[in-house]
């Protein structure tokens, strides 16, 4: 998040002059939102760096589809908790709705890929925008109390609908197409990478593009000051609604996304500690970057992989001592230490 | 399409074909089992199986030698169960897959199992169907309807007539209950009612007072192993159920070591069917339990480690038939109806569905030595799955 001067007062004064200077010439905070969304080469670099896989780890391709697929789920937490301050515990809830729903679609309609994420991707969007109503009138700790219950009631109602979900068995019959009608799911993972990597660069700039307009700007108003927005023109619950609908969506399809390419759907979609891992990867990247939650899965995920190699038993203490330190040392998240030393740097 | 299929088929091929010539002398096994979180003991069990095994038969089998690859599946997670398994075909080029502790999870590598081509021995997950999703899964532990539907079939033939059902309200309480339900009907006895309780529920005084009022002539209950059989032993106490009048049924995990320190006198008369229990009265398993003692801190094995105990020992005795040859339709073929002498008593694959077959032992809870064990009353040997037998007709 965006660090916060101690002086409440001079803050104030500050914004206020901004908000003179951009009445003074309109063209300004176009031109602020056009140098917010040009693209650092950095930036370019890191999503050349998400093909390396293919030539240099072919035989992790199957670990790299579950980063992107993760890291697509982590991005759309950052969009509700980095950018409108929205607590969630529940989010797996539409993780959950997305893969079911894509199962479902292709045990039912057919396994084609793209159809069965839109399908999912709608599904959760709906059930986000019913629930953002509920989202939109708390803040805080009792939007953690909300979202985590209606994660759990999700949780129960799918283990109760044996009928449709296969309860704890897991859904039987998840079928998926060929990608494009080519490329057949194979067993290093090449397709499921190459799939999930395409709409999660896709979704990206969907998000960005997103973050990088009036509406993104108006959003991380309201994460520091959500009553005093309406005062100029942003309808903060309005504004809220929308994101969080947004958020279900991208969410929805990552679910879908981990459905397909796995070709299982179990209750652990739905379940607590996916709602908690996905936190834990944003956290550990920073919140509030759109990259943030990107770095937090691969780091998540990568140690994950190597610690359990090392213990299978004790994986998680390693997590937990990361967690700690990067909490303690990097408020900010990785990416928000890195960027505070950068800016450091550059005034020195 | 054809020709991309192709080409991954050559390539897989060809990659196998490379593993194979690296791996000449070693057999690789790529184990797949919750060792973190909520699960964590029953993969400490069964691994505690597996390797006791090894220590007792060695490393080599058929001049190949054995090295075990664990991984970590962290709880109920097909995803990653699925990820893990084609990453052990790909990456560590295992020539077998086991372990499996969690149903969801075993079916999701089932499918990495038939795709690739490698013999899978599922040493726990409980579920009938799971062997039908890959042709080279195999099955050393049991299902829960061969232990139910044993278990109703013989209850109508000792007397029962009449019966309530208590189940968790989950897949695996679904076929426990239905397994029972069908074996009790078979043999001429009556449901007079069932109930479905809810997973996580560790008060069970309003379900267990409502059988009360029905006062049948006997319970079945089944609810996950852990915590909640002491919870339910403590309600049947706590409401003045008299396991005396009333007989109280169900699978062993209900009464299994931990449960029963926990129940203490409430569970005197119990009666459970199950396939192992570590007071076995047999020469190979008192050996077996004084070895895992020894290994483990003193603590007694259960089906899981015997589970994993039988799952070694078949992986060893199909090398050896095959003569070292390690590809899953010879393996699979040389599994096919194998028998031996297992701690708990005689074993076989049934060379058919490729499931397990073993006696079931039918036990009630006394006191013996002022400890409350599990006293075997009855054996029926020869168990099939009773799903897989009835999808046949």
């Amino acid at each position: 998040m965006i660090p916060q001067s101690g002086n409440r007062f001079s803050d104030k004064i500050m914004r206020r002059q901004d908000a003179m200077a951009n009445t003074a010439g309109a063209a300004k905070p176009q031109l602020y939102l056009r140098s917010l969304s040009r693209w650092r080469p950095i930036e370019i670099a890191f999503w050349l760096a998400t093909l390396l896989p293919f030539v240099l780890f072919p035989d992790y391709l199957s670990l790299a589809s579950q980063i992107a697929i993760a890291a697509l789920f982590a991005l759309s937490l950052d969009l509700i908790l980095g950018y409108a301050g929205i607590v969630s515990l529940g989010h797996a809830a539409f993780f959950g709705i997305g893969a079911y729903t894509a199962g479902l679609f292709s045990k039912f309609v057919w396994g084609e890929l793209f159809s069965g994420m839109l399908v999912a991707a709608a599904m959760a969007a709906l059930v986000g925008y019913a629930s953002s109503f509920i989202i939109a009138r708390f803040r805080h700790l009792t939007l953690i109390m909300i979202t985590l219950g209606l994660g759990l009631l999700l949780h129960e109602a799918a283990n109760s609908a044996n009928w449709l979900t296969g309860g704890s068995d897991g859904l039987q019959g998840v079928q998926a197409w060929p990608l494009l009608g080519l490329f057949k799911f194979d067993l290093y993972g090449t397709t499921a990478y190459a799939y999930s990597l395409a709409v999660l660069f896709f979704v990206f700039l969907a998000a960005r593009r997103l973050i990088n307009s009036p509406f993104g700007l108006s959003l991380r108003g309201i994460r520091e000051n959500w009553m005093r927005m309406p005062a100029i023109g942003a309808a903060s619950r309005a504004h809220i609604r929308k994101i969080y609908t947004i958020s279900a969506a991208i969410a929805g399809i990552a679910g879908a996304l981990i459905a397909q390419t796995t070709k299982t759907v179990s209750l652990e979609a739905l379940s607590f500690e996916r709602s908690a891992d996905v936190l834990v990867m944003l956290v550990l990247g920073g919140a509030g970057r759109l990259y943030g939650g990107l770095i937090g899965a691969l780091i998540f995920l990568v140690a994950r992989d190597r610690f359990s190699g090392i213990a299978p038993q004790f994986w998680y203490f390693w997590i937990g001592i990361m967690l700690v330190a990067v909490v303690i040392f990097l408020p900010n998240g990785i990416l928000g230490g890195l960027s505070n030393i950068l800016s450091r740097r550059n005034r020195s | 399409m054809k020709l991309s299929r192709i080409a991954a088929a050559s390539l897989l091929a060809s990659a196998m074909g490379i593993a194979a010539a690296q791996a000449q002398d070693t057999l690789k096994i790529g184990v797949i089992l919750p060792y973190s979180g909520q699960f964590a003991d029953t993969a400490t069990q069964l691994d505690a199986g597996i390797k006791l095994y090894m220590k007792q038969h060695g490393d080599t089998v058929a001049g190949k030698k054995i090295e075990v690859i664990r991984k970590d599946v962290g709880g109920i997670a097909p995803p990653v169960a699925k990820r893990l398994a084609e990453e052990l075909v790909v990456r560590d080029k295992v020539d077998i897959l086991a372990g499996f502790v969690l149903t969801p999870n075993a079916i999701a590598a089932c499918g990495v199992s038939a795709e690739a081509k490698k013999l899978m021995v599922i040493m726990n997950a409980a579920t009938s169907i799971i062997t039908e999703k890959s042709p080279y899964c195999t099955r050393t532990s049991f299902t829960l309807p061969m232990v139910t539907q044993t278990l109703g079939a013989w209850a109508a033939k000792n007397g029962v007539k009449k019966a309530y059902t208590m189940a968790a309200d989950y897949a695996p309480g679904h076929d426990a209950e239905q397994g029972f339900i069908t074996g009790l009907k078979a043999g001429g006895g009556e449901i007079i009612g069932s109930v479905r309780m809810a997973v996580a529920n560790p008060d069970f005084s309003a379900y267990v007072q409502r059988a009360k009022d029905i006062n049948p002539e006997s319970i079945f209950v089944f609810v996950p192993a852990g915590a909640q059989p002491a919870a339910f032993g403590k309600a049947i106490a706590e409401r003045g159920i008299d396991t005396k009048k009333i007989r109280v049924m169900g699978a062993g995990e209900l009464t299994d070591d931990s449960a029963l320190k926990q129940m203490g006198d409430a569970a005197l008369g119990i009666i459970t069917a199950w396939n192992y229990d570590h007071n076995h009265n047999s020469k190979m398993n008192k050996d077996f339990v004084a070895a895992f003692k020894k290994d483990n801190n003193g603590v007694n094995p259960n089906f899981l480690a015997v589970g994993g105990y039988d799952g070694m020992h078949l992986i060893y005795e199909a090398v050896k038939k095959t003569k070292g040859k390690l590809d899953a339709d010879s393996l699979i073929g040389a599994v096919k109806g194998m028998k031996w002498e297992s701690p708990r008593g005689p074993m076989s694959i049934d060379p058919e569905t490729r499931d397990v077959i073993s006696t079931i032992y039918i036990r009630r809870v006394q006191k013996v030595g002022g400890q409350l064990v599990n006293v075997e009353v009855d054996r029926i040997p020869n168990v099939k799955d009773p799903v897989k037998a009835a999808m046949k007709k």
